[in-house]
């Protein structure tokens, strides 16, 4: 915790200053609220708001969650397989790149079309942007097994079950990781845009109603939530790495390299 | 009957000539050196060896079975140290075993302890040393039941001192345990202060040009490598390969 202060002071002022600025502009300039309403005025709504937002919340939260999980299984799943049987490989890595072409602002209404205002869509949504990253960067370690261990399990007569999980899972679990923490963030993304398309609760759902009633404060409130989520759930994507990766090197030397 | 014999071995890659019949022999428990220049072939014929690549004709015999193109039969140490950076240093030393079956951790602390490893069992390979690093890939191979091994130029990113010392302790693990042992490498001292006999490889295609039967006595000390005898078994393979050069 201490390294996360000592390396977080100075995002954390240009952040402040940020602020500070722009709360002396709304001032200066006199900005109506409904335009640009003051970070002072953002927070004040948030923290009176909050029994308000609670249930929104706890509803994207639980959209993010089972979204972000179904969309790492598949995403594993895809790339195992993927990687296992080369046919699979050739004949559908170039179409994984198409999935990722279809713009979701595009694909998500139509998914309500099809399945509804249900969760099945809006998990559908979730998966199929948080999927991707993970997929890819799983082939990517894979691939990138030590060619010099690879030779040495073969001779010595290893299976390709064998040089699968004592040799490329294990490689490929940091690359995992990178691939983790970027869909931790594009989920909540994906869960906000998919509660736009239709939904009772959420905060998508709450975005939506404010901007179109010009409580600009609010989506600046909504826009909080989102950040403060993504990070949330960056961390704990951090955490569980550094839970499970136990032999990365360099971790030391960082600390006496930079000052 | 030799441990392994290598028949008239040819391969080629596209145009390119690498092994041409390439024959010899090891026996049971003998410590034979590969020396040859650069990119002369020594690395395809460990893979072929190994059943990685097959030839395009002769054959691989171990105690009298043919293994061309069989994989599991031999234990092989590639030139990088190659652990596993997940796995601790007992876990790392363990893979061979675990490949074939039975694991004898008992064994395998033991072997750690005799190699100066004692201490870094539960140590990530990022925190050990170059020469830490060759033992403990030295001993993964002595562990695996595998009776050949063969080593691909395993000290050659060593200081000369580590070095030395990494020659002396492995001779000393190989004269308890008695493998066979087929050692490529590139330095002419190293290939006669370790060696019972010295196999010269010509420059592309490589044929066997020469063998050398080293007949110092065993145990074998550093100071051999400044006896007048030494120097002249050097300045003999010197200049074999420098006929090969040319
Ligand atoms: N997979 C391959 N495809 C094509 N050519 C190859 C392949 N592997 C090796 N060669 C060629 O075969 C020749 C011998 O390579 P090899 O790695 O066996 O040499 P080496 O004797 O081990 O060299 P060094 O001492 O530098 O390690 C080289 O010219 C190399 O370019
Ligand atoms: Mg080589």
């Amino acid at each position: 915790m201490g390294k996360v202060l000592q390396k977080g002071w100075r995002p954390f002022l240009v952040l402040v200053l940020f602020f500070i600025i722009w709360e002396l502009c709304t001032k200066i300039f006199a900005i109506p609220g409904w335009l640009l309403p003051a970070p002072s005025q953002v927070w004040l709504e948030a923290i009176y708001g909050w029994s308000h937002y609670t249930g929104h919340i706890f509803s994207t939260v639980q959209l993010i969650i089972i979204g972000f999980t179904v969309g790492s299984s598949i995403g594993v799943l895809v790339a195992v397989g993927l990687h296992l049987v080369p046919f699979l490989r050739q004949a559908f890595y170039p179409l994984l790149i198409v999935t990722q072409n279809i713009p979701i602002i595009v694909l998500a209404p139509l998914l309500v079309i099809w399945f509804g205002f249900g969760m099945l869509p809006k998990i559908m949504v979730i998966s199929l942007v948080c999927f991707f990253p993970i997929t890819i960067s799983l082939l990517d370690g894979f691939r990138q097994a030590d060619r010099d261990l690879n030779h040495y399990m073969l001779m010595a007569g290893a299976t390709k079950q064998q040089i699968f999980w004592k040799l490329e899972w294990p490689n490929a679990l940091p690359s995992l990781f990178s691939g983790l923490k970027i869909s931790a963030t594009y989920s909540v993304m994906g869960a906000v845009i998919s509660e736009w398309l239709g939904a009772s609760k959420g905060i998508g759902v709450f975005m939506t109603l404010a901007s179109s009633s010009f409580r600009t404060d609010r989506v600046f409130v909504a826009i909080l939530f989102i950040v403060t989520l993504s990070l949330l759930f960056f961390l704990v994507i951090v955490l569980l790495e550094n839970m499970v990766i136990k032999w990365k090197s360099g971790k030391e030397g960082d600390n006496i390299e930079s000052p | 009957m030799s441990h392994l014999k290598i028949e008239h071995i040819e391969k080629s890659y596209g145009e390119r000539s690498v092994l041409k019949d390439v024959s010899f022999s090891v026996q049971e428990g003998e410590f034979v050196s590969l020396l040859g220049p650069s990119g002369s072939g020594k690395s395809t014929l460990f893979r072929i060896i190994g059943g990685m690549t097959a030839p395009l004709s002769g054959a691989v015999y171990l105690e009298g079975e043919d293994i061309t193109g069989k994989r599991g039969s031999i234990s092989y140490t590639p030139q990088s140290p190659s652990l596993m950076p997940w796995r601790t240093t007992l876990q790392n030393v363990l893979l061979g075993q675990e490949i074939v079956g039975k694991k004898d951790e008992e064994k395998a602390r033991d072997m750690l302890e005799r190699a100066g490893l004692k201490g870094y069992e539960q140590a990530y390979p990022h925190e050990l040393s170059g020469g830490m690093k060759q033992r403990a890939s030295f001993i993964r191979s002595i562990l695996s039941p595998q009776s050949l091994i063969l080593l691909d130029e395993p000290f050659s990113a060593l200081d000369e001192f580590t070095r030395l010392d990494m020659q002396q302790w492995l001779l000393s693990i190989w004269s308890e345990y008695k493998r066979s042992i087929l050692f490529v490498t590139h330095n002419i001292e190293e290939a006669i202060f370790l060696s019972d006999r010295i196999i010269v490889l010509s420059d592309r295609p490589a044929t066997v040009v020469k063998e050398f039967n080293i007949p110092f006595d065993r145990p074998r000390r550093e100071d051999l490598l400044l006896t007048e005898e030494f120097l002249h078994w050097k300045k003999l393979i010197y200049q074999e390969m420098r006929v090969l050069n040319e």
